[in-house]
């Protein structure tokens, strides 16, 4: 593989990575706060299960890149501009309907996503990709199930519902770009993304009628996380999520 | 050097050493019984995580490491591999036994392809009664659902498919 293809696989690796480590760190916020004890542990449990993706995505990308950086080098010594997940998993929580709404937007693309990079010819990230999509059909289906309770639930829960969803819906576009300037490496393992829009606006139509909610009107979306313009939300994430390692740089378990 | 039937004990003897290191969570059942010690061979022992965020890996690795170190293998190495993915169909007859009698419903032979969102065939590991329900998706680790007997009303755990 040339230097140039080696670059851009780090460069979707460390994408994928990003993803999955700065949601599950979201996902991590609700412990102790969630609405009650199930949801606290389903909440927390999401977050785990994205975190040890988070860490073989960042291994690999580490590998990759060749400077002698680990999964925790990547995850606690970037600063925020070198974050390449998107804009969505980076929103704040909101209510737990907010959360409800991003999860279910984002573990259904990713579920497409992974059941595509399953099939590439990248032999490690078929190997993650495959191991993962065990864990996020169970996030896709319980995600739409909460969707659903909410939605087709009391007129508070409906209206919450779909205000998390317009919160939500200005990030989706992005989900569809993970590829943008790293076509030729996606083109070389053989990462067919064609189809996944179609199918992924099929399924949150689907779910969304099931639960009694409108499709959110169509509006401009907002870019940028790939090439690490982010919100002004991810600063205060990391600073948390870096301040020990960062502090206590020989911290060790 | 080594001759073929010293290289074989070796393997015996380090399947022996495997099967007495418990599952840090479920001590009742070893790594062996679970599924997660995929290979023992060449002097290395390949072992794949249950769930990727699954804090018990780490440990299980350590445990490994000191039980080979103990019985002087040290020289031989552990790899960790992902693919193909653990299935909960790997957990082996005695394995499931014995997390029956510890009062865990394993999971159902042939049901890892499935998703989780439909357990089938619960009994309760207590009165083997069918009539149960779901108290919580997820009980005390990410693998298991917390439930309830209906008949005897004991709360038990169930082991997820994946
Ligand atoms: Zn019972």
């Amino acid at each position: 593989m040339s230097p140039q293809l080696k670059n851009q696989l780090y460069e979707l690796s460390v994408r994928l990575g990003d993803d999955a480590l700065i949601l599950g760190q979201r996902l991590c916020e609700w412990c102790g706060h969630a609405p009650s004890t199930e949801i606290d542990l389903t909440l927390s449990n999401l977050g785990l299960d994205l975190i040890g993706q988070a860490r073989h995505f960042l291994t690999y990308a580490g590998e990759l890149e060749g400077k002698g950086r680990d999964e925790d080098g990547l995850a606690f010594e970037r600063d925020a501009l070198d974050f390449k997940n998107c804009l969505l998993v980076e929103q704040p929580n909101g209510d737990f309907a907010q959360t409800i709404a991003r999860h279910f937007l984002f573990s259904t693309w990713q579920l497409l996503f992974l059941e595509q990079l399953a099939q590439t010819n990248d032999e490690t990230l078929r190997a993650i990709a495959r191991k993962s999509i065990k864990e996020i059909s169970y996030h896709a289906s319980i995600s739409a199930q909460w969707v659903i309770r909410l939605g087709d639930g009391t007129p508070e829960s409906h209206d919450r519902m779909m205000n998390g969803l317009d919160w939500m819906w200005r990030f989706v576009d992005e989900l569809f770009l993970v590829q943008e300037g790293i076509e030729d490496v996606c083109e070389n393992i053989g990462l067919d993304l064609s189809s996944i829009e179609n199918e992924w606006r099929n399924k949150v139509a689907a779910t969304l009628k099931e639960a009694t909610l409108d499709l959110p009107a169509d509006r401009k979306g907002i870019f940028g996380g790939r090439v690490g313009h982010h919100s002004e939300h991810l600063g205060p994430l990391l600073s948390e999520m870096q301040s020990l390692p960062r502090t206590y740089n020989d911290a060790n378990w | 050097m080594q001759n073929h039937a010293d290289m074989g004990d070796e393997v015996d003897q380090v399947r022996a050493i495997l099967s007495a290191v418990p599952d840090p969570e479920i001590p009742v059942i070893s790594v062996m019984e679970l599924g997660i010690v995929r290979k023992v061979d060449h002097q290395c022992v390949e072992i794949t995580p249950t769930y990727t965020g699954c804090p018990a890996t780490t440990v299980i690795e350590t445990m490994i490491r000191e039980a080979l170190d103990q019985e002087g293998f040290e020289n031989w190495s552990i790899k960790t591999v992902l693919a193909p993915p653990w299935t909960t169909d790997w957990i082996s007859d005695e394995g499931r036994q014995k997390l029956l009698d510890y009062g865990i419903a394993p999971p159902p032979k042939g049901d890892g392809k499935g998703t989780l969102k439909e357990p089938s065939k619960t009994h309760c590991p207590q009165c083997r009664s069918s009539n149960v329900e779901e108290i919580s998706q997820f009980g005390s680790t990410p693998c298991k659902a917390l439930m309830r007997c209906l008949d005897c009303a004991e709360p038990f755990d169930r082991f997820k498919c994946i």
